[in-house]
Formats: structure tokens, sequence, C-alpha cells
């Protein structure tokens, strides 16, 4: 007899392993494009979700950052029986002697309708306010015009209007390349400026603004502001907030409501992510509806495959050899949706955002997240099948 | 000399009340270089026989010594390791991979080597054009008749130079045309020196090669070489034609 050596033992290299894990998938495109569809679609949904929420919420705070966030608006209101309570006709001086307060502006109700022309029928207003106010109002409001010019002291004597952006869509205003007019009661008023939104405060889009002297000699006008709009030393806000009422009214100081605009544009950032968790919460339902749907089709496969099997055991396949193959099918299967999702979600961002015009924000936890939440649940969902497709007894596969 | 494939005194028993014998004390020696058929009607044990021999079953008792390693003892992962290395199989309903071309499907016989893709391929090459398919090597079972899948199933029991070939019911899948092309194909194998052994239930193929072990019952019932060499039972001498 001559001296017998045990052969060596199976290896199947670590390329080999990945080659023959994406034999499967690669030879039923088909079902591998649809198996990987659920976890793409989940991908797509939390990574897309992430990154518009991200862009818009960006974009959100940018707005408010430029908008200034120390400015207060003064009302009357807010006390007991206050229906009809008025600020005091002061309320602006008081208000701006205040040492914390940079700029100050009132706006007063004045008691005129306002008409493209003297043909529109009385009454159809559209809902468009007359008001006056103070020539800093731009500056304190840190407004932008759309289009003319701002009051100023000499022009806000004289029935010279500027129009808000709601206002001057409804009066059919689309520019001021012509003179144009508009009618004020009786009174021919010459449209000198359009205005840009503005975010903070929005009631001005819808009021057509004349000058507070004007408004005196022209119109009806009452003494007392309506509102007053503040602009504040920055870190001073709460202090100065505080101490508006009794400044402004100390006999009712109950009756001054101070308000902080930016704060509701805060708080629609803040309800976003609300959204945001709940579109997430949708995305992972998803992913695992998009697990579970690899993991039927992979013991699907391991069943329809059993004489494979068989013949890679044959050939000299170990058991780990067989739980590599089907657990690197379902990775590949699961990082194949992955990606997917990924580039889809990333689109999806990319082309709302544009849209938009907002910062195109990719969160890189939302992609990297995404894509190893693909691939682990690829393992969790290949390891099933796999250790059956390992446990088949080889005579028991190739019977098959 | 060491045998290609040595069973002694090989027991298998399924569980069952009682326990079924399928296998009941099988004595069987084949050399290197021999064509043996081993010949037994459905239900004769020839199936668990084949499995036994080609280290897919484990014997209840008994020795199985694939090229003088006694693999009884070893471990699933030892086993294995004979399988790649020592034993090439040849199927009835082939097991070729579709999608995979004749190439890469006979490349396979290699995978459990840790050969590189490369030379994998190379000696598929090489193979491939030993059964006589060195023109079809791109294409893949779909596009091949019966015949030619049974060759590259052939092809791929040969790569990796195993000590012996089984092959079960090789030819229970084909035509008579293709049944004679393939069993040619055998012998010629045989006759360059590989050792084969064919299962088959047909008596005019297992005449046709030159030593037959006959299974009926779990049992050996006749092997053509004792008979003709030694009727006392020595298990030494193998018959060469």
């Amino acid at each position: 007899m001559t001296a017998v050596s045990t052969p060596p033992r199976s290896t199947l290299r670590p390329v080999d392993v990945l080659r023959v894990g994406a034999s499967g998938p690669l030879a039923r495109r088909m079902r591998t494009l649809l198996s990987a569809l659920g976890i793409s679609i989940g991908i797509a949904a939390m990574v897309g979700v992430l990154g518009l929420s991200e862009s818009s919420r960006s974009a959100l705070l940018d707005e408010i950052a430029s908008l200034g966030t120390n400015l207060l608006t003064v009302e009357a209101g807010g006390g007991f029986g206050a229906g009809d309570s008025e600020l005091p006709d002061s309320a602006t001086g008081t208000i701006g002697r205040i040492a914390t307060v940079n700029e100050v502006s009132g706006v007063w109700d004045v008691d005129a309708d306002v008409y493209r022309n003297e043909f529109i029928p009385e009454g159809e207003t559209g809902s468009v306010r007359v008001v006056a106010a103070d020539e800093s109002l731009l500056a304190t409001l840190n407004g932008t015009m759309a289009d003319g010019r701002y009051l100023d002291e000499a022009t806000s004597a004289y029935p010279n209007a500027v129009v808000g952006s709601v206002a001057a869509e409804r009066l059919g205003i689309r520019n001021l390349d012509q003179p144009t007019y508009v009618q004020i009661d009786d009174q021919l008023v010459e449209v000198i400026g359009l205005l840009d939104e503005f975010p903070l405060a929005a009631d001005l889009d819808r009021a057509v603004i004349i000058g507070t002297n004007a408004a005196q000699e022209f119109f009806d006008a009452g003494d007392a502001p309506a509102v007053v709009y503040a602009r504040v030393v920055d870190g001073a806000i709460d202090e100065t907030r505080d101490v508006i009422p009794a400044n402004t009214d100390p006999a009712n100081p109950e009756e001054v409501t101070v308000s902080r605009p930016s704060d509701a544009l805060e708080a629609q950032a803040a309800a976003d992510d609300a959204l945001t968790t709940l579109f997430l919460g949708l995305g992972a339902v998803a992913l695992l509806v998009g697990g579970v749907g690899i993991a039927n089709v992979m013991v699907i496969a391991v069943i329809e495959r059993r004489g494979e099997i068989g013949l890679r055991r044959a050939l000299g396949a170990t058991q780990a050899h067989i739980r590599r193959q089907f657990l690197t099918e379902a990775v590949l299967l699961s990082v194949l949706g992955g990606v997917a999702g990924v580039a889809i979600g990333a689109a999806a961002t990319v082309i709302y955002a544009t849209s938009q015009g907002w910062r195109v924000i990719l969160p890189t936890e939302a992609v990297i997240g995404g894509f190893a939440a693909a691939v682990l649940i690829g393992a969790i969902a290949g390891l099933y099948p796999a250790m059956r497709a390992a446990r088949l007894a080889p005579t028991e596969a190739l019977r098959g | 000399m060491t045998a290609a494939l040595e069973l002694q005194q090989v027991v298998k028993e399924f569980p069952g009340e009682p326990p079924v014998r399928a296998l009941d004390d099988v004595s069987v020696r084949i050399d290197h270089g021999e064509l043996v058929a081993v010949i037994g009607p459905s239900g004769s044990g020839k199936s668990t026989l084949l499995n036994v021999m080609g280290t897919l079953d484990r014997p209840t008792h008994g020795v199985v010594r694939v090229d003088g390693v006694d693999t009884a003892r070893q471990s699933d992962n030892e086993v294995a390791g004979v399988r790649s290395r020592k034993i090439g199989f040849v199927f009835q309903q082939f097991f070729l991979l579709e999608g995979m071309t004749a190439v890469d499907n006979v490349a396979n016989g290699l995978l459990y080597q840790g050969v590189s893709l490369a030379e994998r391929r190379d000696r598929s090459r090489e193979a491939l054009s030993r059964v006589g398919l060195g023109h079809r090597l791109g294409h893949t079972p779909n596009q091949m008749s019966g015949g030619e899948r049974q060759r590259v199933a052939v092809a791929r029991a040969l790569v990796h130079r195993p000590a012996f070939v089984l092959a079960d019911e090789p030819t229970g899948n084909l035509d008579s045309k293709s049944t004679g092309a393939v069993i040619d194909l055998i012998r010629e194998l045989n006759a360059e020196g590989t050792t084969i052994v064919v299962i088959t239930h047909d008596q005019a193929i297992a005449n046709s090669l030159p030593r037959q072990v006959s299974v009926l019952d779990g049992r050996i019932q006749s092997d053509s070489a004792l008979a003709v060499a030694s009727p006392a039972g020595s298990q030494l001498q193998a018959g060469q034609p």
C-alpha cells in the first residue's frame, strides 16, 4: 500500500462567493428586478423624505434668517371685552422710545374702498383694504419692492399709493411701465410702487398703502394705529416683548397683544418634522415588506433549485459554501434595491428641490443609512432560506 | 496499489420500524483504469450504493475508501474536499445550470478547489474538447441537444481529473442514437485511462462494458471480475480487459 494523504478541504475563493451568489439573480433577471423593487421603494421613500424635508427646512430657515426673527407685532385686543379696543394714538412714539427698539412703524386703518377704476360697482373691492403707513414701514419689515418705489416724505403727503402683492394681483396691476391709478373712494390715486410679499406681515399683502399725511388730508383715517411693527435689538426680544404692553397703554396693558411673526414660520418648520416622521415610518414599513418579499423569493429559490444545491454538494461544496451562496444572493438582491432606491430618492429630491428653488440637501446619514438598512435587511431575509439550503442533504437534493 | 474506490462490508440502514436495510454487507473494489457497470432493477439498492460510493451518503457500518482515504471517519467538510478532488459525477438529469455557457458549467467542476476563474476556464475548454464539444464552448444548455448536454456533464466530471467518475443512468434521458454516442465516449475516456463506474438498469449497456457488478436486494449478486479471477471470493484481483 502506498502512503495515503487526505485531500485538501474544499475552498471557495471570496471572489467566487460573489460570482456564485450573483449567478442566480443574473439567470432570473425579471424575478430579480421584481424582488428588489420592494426594498427600492422603501429606501427611495426614506431618502426622498429625508432629502426633501432637509432641503425645505433649510429653505425655510434661510427665509426666516433673511426676514429676521427680531420683529414684534403690537396690536390691540386680548383682554376681556377688548373687542373694540384700540391702541393709544401715541403707541408708535412710546414703543419707539423703548431703548431696545431699533425701528418702529405704524399702520392705520383707512375707512375707504379701493377700486381699479370708476367703473367698478360699489362693494366689489376684492377684500383689498386701504391702510396708511409710516415711511419707515418697508425698512422695518425688511420688505422689498417688485416695481417702483416706496412712499417717502414727498410722496406720502399726496394721493400716492403702494400696492401689496396680493392686492396688485386682485386689482390686475402687473407692472408700472405706464402711469397707473386706482380709485380710492372718489379720489384718483397714483400707484408709485408694487411690493413683494411680506412673509412676516401677510395682512399687508392684501392692502393698498397710502401715506399717513395723505390719509389724514384726503380720507377718513383714525388717529390710533391698528398695528405697530417694532424691530428689536437681537437678544433683547423677550424683555422688550414683556415691557411693550405697559409702555404702550399703562392703563390697560392687558389689551395690548404682542406677537412675534417669525414664531409661526418656525412652528411650520417644526410641523414639517412631524410629517417627515410619518413618511419615514411609511418608508420603514415598505422596507420591511420588501425584506419579507426577498425572504419569500429566497425560500422559493431554495425549493426550486434543489437540483443545483445537490449538484454543488456533489462538486464538493460544503454546507457553509451553500449557505454563503444564498446569503450573498439575498444581500445582492437587497443591495440592488438599495442602490436603486437611493438613486430614485436622490433624484426625486434634486428634481423637487430644484423646482421649488431650494438648495438641494441630501443628508449623508440618509444615503448611508438607507444603503446599510438594505444590506442588513437582505442579510436577515436571506438567513433562514440560506440555512435551509445548507441543511438539505445532498442525496435528497439530487432526487429532485 | 491503492484502489480508486473500495467498499468493505458496507451496511446502510434507513430508520424505520423495522429499519430498512438498503445495503447489506457490500464489498467491492474498483481499481484505477477500470470501467465497471453496476446493474440492478429499481429498488435493488443501486441508488443507495451510488450515493455511498460518491460519499453523498454515509454507510451505517463499513469502510468506504476513495483513493485510499477512509471517508467514513471524516467530517462533512473533509468529505466535501474528497468529492471536490477525487470524484466526478454524471447524472441522468444532467444538472447543468441554465443560463450558463458550457465552458462555465464545466468550469464549476473546479469551483470548490479554489482554482482561479482563468485557470478553471482553460481546463474547462480542454475537457470540452476531450468530449468533442470544442465547437460548442459558448452555448448554453438550452441551445444544445440532450446528447450534447450529457457530454458537457461528462466534461464537468472529468475536468478536475478525479480518481473515478460515477455515472448514474447517464443515458436514461437520451434517445438511442445519443445513448450510443455517450457510451462510446465513456469507452474512449476509459481507454485514455479514466476510471468510470456506470450505474444502469439496462442489461445491454452493462453487457457492453468490461466488468459487471449486479446488485439485488441490497447485496452484490454477482461480480464478473470475481467470477473470472477467483470464484472463492478473493477481492484483491480485479478484472482488466
